[in-house]
C-alpha cells in the first residue's frame, strides 16, 4: 500500500541512500537534521514569536524598512603606529565611501597604560594606535569633524577616561556633546570571560560603567555607551549557543547594575547595543542574530518592565570571524570574509566590519582593506540582498534554529543563576572554562579531520609562497610616540594634572559620578597611564587564576 | 621505555590577552604525556625565565598575538643564556611573519607555530626536540 505521508517517504528513501563520510554538524558542534519541514515549525505562533520587522519581539529585524530605508554602516575597524598614521588611514576610508570611524587602539591603551610604560615595550602602535593624553586624540581626529561622523571606539578597561579625553576634544572642535554620534565598546565583563584587558576587580569596573551610562543619559544622548559584546567570546572558541547566551547575560548584567544604581530602564537602554560575530556556519550565525533580538526583546519587556520599544532592541555591529582566516592560501580569506559578511546581513545587522584577507598574518595593507570593504559594496549593490528583508524569515531551517538557539541561551542563564549570577560565575571560572573546553573540542576535530578547513588540513598547497604584501609597524613609532608624551609632560601645568588626579582618588571612594572628574583630567593632558594609577588606588588591581 | 616526561612553561609575555591558542596547545601538550606549567597572562620574560629555572623546565613556549614578538623572544633567550638555560628550547607561536621567524631562529629561538598549525606538528617537534637533545 502507498504511504500516504510525503515526509515518511522521502525519510524511507534518505534512509537507503548512501551519504558521505562527514559529521554533519555544525561548527558549533550542534547536530544538523538532513531536512527541515513544516512540522518543525509546529508549536511556532508566527505573530507572538515571529512578529514583523519594527514590532515585539523583533525577530524580523528591528526596524520597519530594515535595508530599504537605510543600509547598514559600513564600519572598518582601524588603528596602528601613530594618532597621524591613523588619521591618515581614516581620511583615506572616508575617501572609499566608509559611514564611520571605528578606532582600534594598541595594547598598552587597552590596559590603561602609557606608551613609556615598562610593559608597554615592543607593544606601542602595533595592534592600533596609541593614546596617551588629549593630544594624541587632537593628532587622531585631526580634520575630521566630529560632529558629522560616528565614532566607534574599541576600548573597554579604560573607556572611561579615553571617552573623556574624547569629549574634551569635541570640546576644543567647538562640537557639542549633544551632537556627538558613536560607540564605546565599554563591555568589561567579557573582558573578564574571553578577551582578558581589565585593570581592576569586577565591581569597580561596573561602577564606573554605570557612572558613564548615566553621565551619557544627561549630557551625551546620542552615545551608546556600552556595545555589549559577543565577539571576544566567540574568537576565545566558545560556541555560537555559548557567545550568544554568555553576552546577553552580560547585557543583563548591565541592566541590573543601572538600575540598582538608581536609573530608570528606559533612560539608559536605548543607548545599549550589541556586538556579534560572523563565524563560518552561515546558517547558524544568522539564527543566532534573529534568536539575540527576540530574547532580548521579551527580557526587557517582561522582566525588566522597560516601557519605551526602543529599550526592547537589540542593535547590533557585526564583525566577520577573525579566526576563521588562515595564513595559508590567504586570498581565500576573501571568500570566507564575503560569506560571513552575508550571513551578518541575512542576520540584521546594523553596521558591519569585514576582515581583511591579510589579518592572520599581520595588520592589513590598504589594498587588502579595500577588498573587505568593496565586498560589503557587493552585497549592497549587486547581490541584490537588501532589497527584501529577512529574506530567510519562515525557513523551516533557520526558524528551527533560531528557536533552538534561544532555548540553549535560556538554559545557560539558568545555569549562570544557580552560580549567583555573572559576577560570581566569572570569579568562578565558569565561562572560561566553558570556553576553553569548546575551543579544545573544536581543534581536535581540526586535528582528526572531522572538520575541515581549505587549505589548512586539507586541500593544501605543497609549496606555498606568501605573494601578498604586508604592512609592517615600524619600530621608530614607539620611539617617537614616547617622545611625543615627553614633551606634552614638559610643555602641561603639572599643578593642575596632580590636582586633577588627587581629586579623582578623592572621589573614587565615594559614590559620586567620576565622569566629571575624569574630564577635569583629560582637560589638563593628564595621561592615560596616570589616570588608571589614580584609580588603582582606590580601586586595587585584579588577577585571575591562570587555568587550561 | 617511554621518554622521561619533558616539562614545559607555557605563558603570554606583555600585554596581550588572546590565550586561546596557549590554553588549547598546553591541554594537548598535557594529553601527550608532557608537564605543562601554564604560567598565564602579562608575563614579564623575568618571571617567566625565573619560573623556568624553578621548574628546571625543559621547554618554554611563549604565545604573541600583539605583534611585540621581536622583543619578547629576544628577551627571553637572552636571559635563558644568561640564567643557564642556554640548552633549552624556546619556542611558541602567534602571528609571527615568515621574515621574524627567520629573524628570531638566528637569534637561537626554535620552531615557531601559526594560525593553523596542527596540535600534532607541535607535540611532535617538541618531543623530536627533546629526544635528540639529552641533558
Amino acid at each position: 500500500m502507498a504511504n500516504t505521508d510525503p515526509k515518511k517517504t522521502w525519510e524511507a528513501k534518505f534512509g537507503r541512500s548512501e551519504l558521505r563520510d562527514a559529521d554533519f554538524t555544525s561548527i558549533s558542534g550542534r547536530p544538523l537534521h538532513p531536512l527541515y519541514a513544516s512540522d518543525d515549525l509546529s508549536g511556532l505562533d508566527g505573530e507572538a514569536v515571529l512578529g514583523f520587522p519594527g514590532e515585539y519581539p523583533y525577530t524580523r529585524g528591528v526596524h520597519p524598512s530594515m535595508y530599504r530605508g537605510k543600509l547598514w554602516t559600513m564600519r572598518q575597524f582601524s588603528g596602528m603606529g601613530t594618532p597621524e598614521q591613523t588619521n591618515s588611514r581614516y581620511k583615506f576610508l572616508l575617501e572609499k565611501g566608509q559611514t564611520g570611524l571605528s578606532v582600534a587602539f594598541d595594547n598598552p591603551t587597552l590596559y590603561g597604560r602609557d606608551s613609556d610604560h615598562a610593559l608597554s615595550v615592543g607593544e606601542v602602535g602595533k595592534t592600533g594606535v596609541a593614546v596617551d593624553t588629549l593630544a594624541d586624540m587632537e593628532r587622531l581626529f585631526d580634520g575630521i569633524p566630529l560632529g558629522r561622523v560616528s565614532t566607534s571606539m574599541t576600548i573597554n578597561a579604560p573607556a572611561a577616561w579615553i571617552f573623556a579625553m574624547f569629549l574634551a576634544n569635541a570640546e576644543k572642535q567647538g562640537v557639542a556633546f549633544a551632537d556627538l554620534r558613536g560607540t564605546l565598546q565599554n563591555d568589561i565583563l567579557k573582558e573578564y570571560i574571553a578577551q582578558k584587558e581589565w585593570i581592576f576587580p569586577p565591581l569597580p569596573h561596573l561602577r564606573l560603567i554605570t557612572d558613564l551610562m548615566a553621565f551619557c543619559a544627561d549630557h551625551v544622548p546620542q552615545w551608546n555607551t556600552i556595545s555589549i559584546s559577543g565577539y571576544h567570546i566567540r574568537e576565545a572558541g566558545s560556541t555560537a549557543a555559548q557567545e550568544l547566551a554568555f553576552t546577553l547575560a552580560d547585557g543583563f548584567e548591565y541592566v541590573e547594575r543601572a538600575v540598582a544604581a538608581g536609573m530608570d530602564v528606559d533612560d539608559f537602554a536605548p543607548r545599549l547595543s550589541f556586538f556579534f560575530n560572523a563565524h563560518m556556519d552561515f546558517f547558524e550565525e544568522i539564527a543566532k542574530m534573529r534568536a539575540a533580538r527576540r530574547i532580548w526583546a521579551r527580557r526587557m519587556k517582561d522582566k525588566y518592565k522597560a516601557r519605551n520599544p526602543r529599550s526592547w532592541l537589540c542593535r547590533f555591529h557585526v564583525q566577520t570571524a577573525g579566526c576563521s582566516l588562515t595564513a595559508q592560501q590567504p586570498e581565500l580569506n576573501v571568500v570566507r570574509t564575503a560569506l560571513e559578511a552575508l550571513s551578518g546581513v541575512l542576520g540584521g545587522c546594523q553596521s558591519l566590519h569585514t576582515n581583511s584577507m591579510d589579518e592572520a598574518l599581520a595588520l592589513p595593507s590598504e589594498k587588502a582593506v579595500e577588498i573587505a570593504l568593496r565586498t560589503q559594496q557587493i552585497i549592497a549593490y549587486e547581490s541584490g540582498v537588501p532589497c527584501v528583508i529577512d529574506p530567510l524569515g519562515g525557513s523551516y531551517y533557520v526558524e528551527k534554529l533560531t528557536s533552538e538557539l534561544e532555548e540553549e541561551a535560556e538554559r545557560y542563564f539558568r545555569k549562570i543563576d544557580e552560580l549567583g549570577g555573572v559576577v560570581p560565575a566569572i570569579e568562578q571560572g565558569f565561562f572560561q572554562r566553558e570556553i576553553t573546553r569548546a575551543a579544545y573540542e573544536y581543534q581536535m576535530a581540526l586535528s582528526r579531520k572531522r572538520k575541515v578547513i581549505v587549505g589548512v588540513n586539507d586541500f593544501r598547497n605543497a609549496e606555498e609562497t606568501l605573494e601578498i604584501p604586508i604592512l609592517e609597524i615600524d619600530e621608530s613609532v614607539e620611539r617617537d610616540q614616547v617622545r611625543a608624551l615627553r614633551e606634552i609632560k614638559d610643555r602641561r601645568d603639572d599643578g593642575a594634572v596632580r590636582r586633577s588626579l588627587a581629586a579623582l582618588t578623592k572621589a573614587a571612594a565615594t559614590p559620586e559620578n567620576l565622569m566629571p572628574r575624569l574630564l577635569d583630567c583629560a582637560r589638563v593632558y593628564a595621561t592615560l597611564g596616570e589616570t588608571s594609577d589614580a584609580l588603582t588606588v582606590a580601586f586595587g588591581e585584579y588577577m585571575e587564576k591562570p587555568i587550561f | 621505555m617511554a621518554d622521561p616526561k619533558i616539562k614545559v612553561i607555557i605563558a603570554k609575555p606583555g600585554l596581550d590577552g588572546h590565550d586561546r591558542g596557549a590554553k588549547v596547545v598546553a591541554r594537548a601538550l598535557v594529553e601527550a604525556g608532557m608537564e605543562v606549567v601554564y604560567l598565564g597572562l602579562r608575563q614579564t620574560p623575568e618571571a617567566i625565565v625565573h619560573a623556568a629555572v624553578e621548574e628546571d623546565a625543559d621547554v618554554i613556549g611563549l604565545s604573541i598575538l600583539s605583534g611585540a614578538h621581536m622583543t619578547h623572544f629576544r628577551k627571553v633567550k637572552e636571559l635563558m643564556d644568561k640564567e643557564g638555560l642556554a640548552d633549552r628550547l624556546l619556542t611558541g607561536g602567534g602571528i609571527i611573519p615568515t621574515k621574524d621567524q627567520a629573524k628570531l631562529a638566528e637569534a637561537g629561538v626554535g620552531k615557531l607555530f601559526g594560525p593553523g598549525d596542527d596540535l600534532q606538528a607541535i607535540i611532535d617537534y617538541i618531543q623530536d626536540w627533546h629526544r635528540s637533545h639529552p641533558r
